[in-house]
């Protein structure tokens, strides 16, 4: 299996090239958020994150942090369910010009028409993977809301390097996630 | 005589929690390497449980918890009469705070009300600890860690359920249960274990369906109806072409897990506990016997 190695910031001539089904070797800076986060960005416009998110990506994760020697280590960090945060997602990828979505489980209609017209991906990590994922962590940067929100909800910056993800949506209307949907639909009907 | 040490006590839930957290019961790791073998070469499938069998050993050998979702921590605990039900329920707190702060637990404890993440995973109603006296000079504790994506994709039926052509009988089970994997798709970490509860009250019927993912996956069921029963459903599920994480292939479901209790001529419940396949469950035996 043929993986496509990617940096971010990413350029839209990349992100059209990917198709569901390819797999990805992502690198670059990404924010994790969760229900909370994608409610508090949507509030008004976090300009302390804006610059941080233009092209990049958001990962919905609630990571397990541990502080050691007054450093954030990421214990374990796979992908939460997306579709929780299907009512703010195209909102956040116009809003803040987001490159790339990163969870588990796709998203609805509303998000897969944003990922076309505001040009971005949804990648699949591997739910559960937690620990595999959290070693292409290469250094946590910054945290905001943790106070507010506790750790799983706050929006935590991190460096990755290579993090494996498969494009389950792509920037052309295509979804994985439906097709899959679609052809069990069908078996099941027609047992 | 009765030789209950909290410390030691304490030391040995944590480290039960320790293991539950960060190491695959082996025959789940085996069902998944089985299922590996079954993907197409070069499919998503095969990538995805290629990528689940390194954090499997990447988790023990570290000892680091395999999922961050650590769930609602369960412990189902079989207890001599000798014990205080109250200080073995204060141990266990204690334990759920320090595994805590280790970082084999996230701190998953959100009040409803206010939305303040309590830091420890104590909280009302968490843990959830229940008790049942047996004669045995010891206590049995078994532990569960079952994350959020799953329990909210998990679901309770009652039949007749509008929507739904089930009668109310095995064949109506069977119908539930497609039902409930075809909407989980893969939203709940497939491939993942159904524990099934027929029969009961809401309550009863739910419980029923969340013991039986404390079953091994190669128990056999004691009922030889609720034996084919579950065949059936194995082997149909994975006709449906979820796959692992839902993104297609052959594993959709590793095992199922059917348990019944009698029901009210009224109701009849079907309850679908689905487990993600970091399938969490540990037990030790603490002796009272002394050393």
């Amino acid at each position: 299996m043929s993986k496509i190695s990617l940096t971010l910031p990413l350029t839209n001539e990349e992100i059209r090239r990917l198709k569901i089904g390819d797999t990805v070797l992502l690198s670059g800076i990404i924010v994790t958020a969760r229900d909370m986060a994608h409610s508090w960005l949507l509030e008004e416009k976090r300009e302390e994150l804006s610059e941080l998110l233009r092209n990049s990506a958001i990962y919905h994760c609630g990571p397990i942090m541990l502080k050691e020697e007054g450093k954030w280590i990421c214990k374990a960090a796979g992908p939460t369910t997306s579709i929780r945060e299907e009512a703010y997602m195209a909102e956040i990828l116009q809003e803040y010009g987001i490159s790339a979505v990163i969870g588990k489980g796709g998203m609805g209609e509303r998000t897969a028409k944003a990922l076309q017209e505001f040009s971005a991906v949804y990648l699949s990590a591997v739910g559960g993977a937690a620990v595999l994922l959290a070693d292409h962590i290469e250094s946590v940067e910054a945290v905001y809301q943790l106070e507010e929100f506790g750790v799983p909800e706050a929006l935590w910056v991190l460096k990755i390097k290579a993090m494996p993800l498969i494009v389950s949506m792509d920037s052309h209307g295509n979804s994985l996630h439906k097709n899959v949907l679609e052809k069990s639909c069908f078996v099941l009907n027609n047992k | 005589m009765c030789s209950f040490q909290e410390d030691i006590f304490i030391a040995e839930m944590l480290e039960l929690i320790r293991q539950a957290s960060t190491e695959l019961p082996e025959d789940v790791e085996k069902a998944l390497k089985l299922a590996l073998k079954k993907e197409e070469e070069n499919s998503v499938a095969q990538y995805v449980l290629e990528m689940i069998s390194e954090n499997i050993q990447r988790a023990r050998k570290t000892s680091r918890p395999l999922c961050q979702d650590t769930g609602l921590p369960a412990f189902y605990i079989s207890y001599n009469q000798s014990v205080s039900t109250r200080l073995i329920r204060s141990c266990v707190k204690k334990a759920v705070v320090q595994a805590s702060e280790k970082a084999y637990l996230r701190p998953n404890a959100v009040s409803s009300i206010s939305g303040k993440n309590s830091g420890n995973n104590l909280g009302s109603g968490i843990p959830y600890i229940e008790f049942e006296e047996w004669s045995k000079h010891g206590i049995l504790v078994k532990c569960m860690l079952k994350g959020g994506g799953c329990e909210n994709v998990s679901s309770q039926y009652a039949i007749p359920s509008p929507g739904l052509e089930a009668d109310r009988d095995l064949d109506g089970v069977y119908t539930c249960v497609m039902d409930a994997v075809q909407k989980a798709q893969g939203k709940g970490c497939a491939p993942g274990i159904l524990g099934i509860g027929i029969g009961g009250d809401r309550i009863i019927s739910m419980q029923t369906a969340k013991k039986q993912l404390f079953r091994t996956l190669d128990d056999v069921n004691e009922d030889p109806l609720l034996v084919k029963l579950e065949e059936r459903l194995l082997k149909d599920a994975n006709k449906l072409g979820i796959g692992p994480m839902g993104l297609g292939g052959k594993t959709t479901v590793l095992a199922v897990k059917v348990g019944a209790s009698h029901r009210i001529p009224a109701s009849f419940f079907v309850s679908i506990s689905y487990m993600c396949w970091v399938c969490r469950r540990k037990e030790m035996y603490y002796s009272l016997d002394g050393p």
